[in-house]
């Protein structure tokens, strides 16, 4: 793992009118490192996602890319950088094929005409490399089902040879058998080097493929967690805060009564 | 146009089995190489809803049929060539309409613009003494300025586009009343481009020659473009149409484009407004179907958040695919007039819209968005066409016309309907 992060977000905060979305948030990612973003609902993860998207500009706060401070206030400021999101509708034209949705907006071209040969060549080169097994390059996204079509858009993101991909719960709606294929891909874009950013609800996928757990509370960090060495009770508990809730004062009221 | 005719299946002799394929997932759809491939393939995607353009055809042939059996005449030289010269005037309006039912919008102000169109060129022509070429060409801008008014109003501010149209609809057609107020109609001088779009104009004055010529072109433009593509293909290890699927394609456009050109030569020739617009069909479809923009088009159909998160200007696309279609009512107004050689204060009426609406749906483009082509403008414009015309033949009131069209409008709809069923129960949609 690289010394210096690919990205790095430093103290950044957020606010939308009275809403303290984020609050100093720090975060780090790696080259060939899966950091799996986790938190309740309305922990600020997506937040912290369009921030880096370039969807919401940060108010407060740096954004490093390789070291270097940069300001990302556009999509496009982000897709410059090589940062690339998939988010959870997966936002593929039903109609277009594969090919045609892999390079949508980023077509080749030929004496100025589609040039479909290279196109379609590219991306079987994809697809095979991801391990990615569909009917056809050619049938339209219409007709594959709800992994494929996971698949696709993530693949959809690696034309532009990103250097970071954020993953918006990639399998929220799968089955055990597409959320195995997409875990393996994840696990292949560490390989192939690329950091990633998985926002997930599932802890078990999250401690399958994750190397860092970051928990976000209340739009603030809230541990820092190496999956290694971690249990999803104290992931768990981070996340709900189990120092101060409902549960532990409970628990705590109890074993003062055991007395 | 006859349909006994059938073609002997060339025997697949010179496939080369394709190098080395790796495993293949056992689900997958792998086509098989050679002539029997092409045989399974037709037969699945029969199957599974994929009609395509079969259900226009097959009503296109019993059209013929019927009204060849009740009027001898329907089929005879003089009549297709009648039906060829009035197809291009709605056909330039469905052209434009196919870019923007692509787009999953409607435009109802086509019929409006191409009236309003007619009245311009006329009083710049005949009032103004403007030369003909310049004054057509200031015609096809005006649309173009139109239809990106009308674009902008969508794209920009977030006015539904039927309500946008529709104002076009009514505002456009009372400025051409306001124009040909006094007369009611302006006579053009049939000249220049109005001369080209006359009845009496044929291509190549109406030699013999020339109808062999387009048709030779066309059937070169097609076997050449397939085996270039299908030698880039091998090359490149994708698969690629067997050869003998070429050879049977184009022979089948050999049939049909010799056998129309020898039935146009039995009268005069080929019109030289059916020339333009075939040209103009062509170019539509290299553009929509080669170029990005065509591809924006098709995107935008199919999901507009996936087309802005692909970083394609939503507003820009939807300006110029409305401009286009108002190019294109100006060109098919300019057709108009010049097979009236006036600009009166009928034309432009709600029964063109709905008739060049009707052929672009009857040709299967999707009035949904994202699916169709721009061949559906000819096919379905010929449907229409084809029905108004052996009507008249039979001396068929008006009003029964309209019912029959709507009929067919209504039958196309239904099989288009039924076969996107079909197709989703068994997942190709």
């Amino acid at each position: 793992m690289s010394a210096t992060p690919v990205l790095a977000l430093r103290g950044v905060s957020k606010r939308f009118g009275a809403v303290q979305a984020l609050t100093d948030v720090e975060l780090e990612v790696h080259a060939g490192e899966v950091v799996a973003l986790v938190g309740d609902n309305g922990a600020g993860k997506s937040t912290l996602v369009k921030t880096i998207a370039g969807v919401h500009p940060i108010d407060e706060g740096s954004i490093e890319w390789e070291g270097k401070p940069v300001d990302i206030v556009r999509p496009q400021d982000a897709q410059h950088l090589g940062i690339a999101t998939v988010y959870q509708d997966l936002a593929l034209c039903d109609n277009l094929d594969v090919v045609g949705n892999l390079f949508l907006g980023r077509e080749l071209l030929r004496a100025g005409t589609l040039d479909e040969v290279s196109m379609e060549k590219r991306s079987r080169e994809l697809l095979d490399t991801l391990s990615i097994r569909i009917p056809s390059v050619r049938i339209p996204i219409a007709s594959l089902s709800g992994g494929q079509r996971q698949v696709v858009a993530i693949a959809r993101a690696l034309i532009g040879e990103p250097k970071i991909v954020i993953l918006d719960e990639p399998t929220a709606a799968l089955g055990v058998e597409q959320t195995a294929q997409v875990l393996d891909l994840v696990e292949r874009l560490r390989e192939r080097g690329l950091g990633v950013i998985l926002i997930s609800h599932n802890m078990a996928d999250v401690m399958a493929v994750a190397d860092t757990v970051q928990v976000l509370r209340l739009g603030r960090n809230n541990g820092t967690f190496d999956a290694k060495s971690t249990t999803n009770e104290e992931i768990i508990s981070a996340i709900t805060g189990a120092t101060d809730n409902a549960v532990t004062r409970r628990l705590a009221r109890n074993s003062e009564a055991a007395k | 146009m006859s349909s006994d005719k059938t073609t002997v299946s060339t025997p697949a002799s010179e496939e080369v089995p394709p190098p080395a394929v790796p495993a293949v997932d056992p689900r997958l759809l792998v086509r098989e190489q050679g002539f029997a491939g092409y045989i399974t393939e037709f037969k699945r995607r029969v199957k599974g809803g994929e009609l395509g353009s079969m259900p226009v055809v097959a009503a296109l042939i019993i059209i013929c049929v019927v009204f060849q059996l009740s009027n001898s005449r329907f089929l005879s030289a003089g009549n297709i060539s009648n039906i060829g010269y009035y197809l291009a005037g709605t056909g330039m309006l469905s052209i434009g309409l196919v870019f923007v039912l692509l787009l999953g919008e409607i435009d109802l102000s086509v019929a409006s613009v191409s009236g309003l169109a007619a009245a311009i060129f006329a009083v710049f022509t005949t009032n103004h003494g403007m030369n003909l070429w310049l004054a057509a060409l200031l015609t096809i801008v005006i649309g173009v300025i139109i239809g990106a008014f009308h674009g902008f109003f969508l794209a920009k501010i977030g006015v539904p586009a039927f309500v946008v149209t529709l104002a076009g609809f009514l505002g456009w057609n009372g400025l051409m009343l306001w124009l040909l107020r006094k007369t009611g109609s302006i006579s053009v001088a049939d000249k220049g481009p109005i001369k080209i779009m006359d009845m009496n104009s044929f291509f190549m004055n109406g030699d013999i020659a020339g109808a062999y010529i387009l048709a030779t072109i066309g059937v070169a433009l097609m076997l050449g473009t397939s085996l270039f593509d299908q030698t880039r293909r091998r090359k490149a290890g994708v698969p690629y149409r067997a050869t003998s699927e070429i050879l049977l394609r184009t022979v089948l456009l050999a049939i049909v484009s010799y056998g129309v050109a020898a039935l146009l030569n039995n009268y005069s020739g080929v019109p030289d407004s059916l020339v333009i617009f075939l040209v103009i069909l062509v170019i539509a479809d290299f553009v929509v179907r080669r170029t990005t923009f065509g591809r924006k088009v098709f995107a935008l159909g199919g999901s507009l958040e996936a087309s802005r998160r692909a970083g394609i200007s939503v507003p820009a696309v939807r300006m110029a695919v409305f401009s286009i279609a108002g190019g294109f009512a100006a060109l098919g107004g300019l057709f108009v007039a010049g097979q009236i050689q006036t600009a009166n204060t009928q034309a432009g009426s709600g029964n063109d819209l709905m008739l060049a609406i009707a052929a672009v749906v009857i040709g299967g483009t999707s009035l949904f968005g994202g699916r169709g082509s721009i061949w559906s403008a000819l096919i379905g414009g010929l449907v229409i066409e084809a029905i108004q015309n052996g009507l008249d033949l039979l001396n068929m009131d008006q009003s029964i016309q309209y019912m029959i069209t709507g009929a067919v409008l209504l039958a196309a709809v239904i099989i288009d309907s039924v076969s996107r069923r079909t197709q989703r129960s068994s997942g190709r949609a």
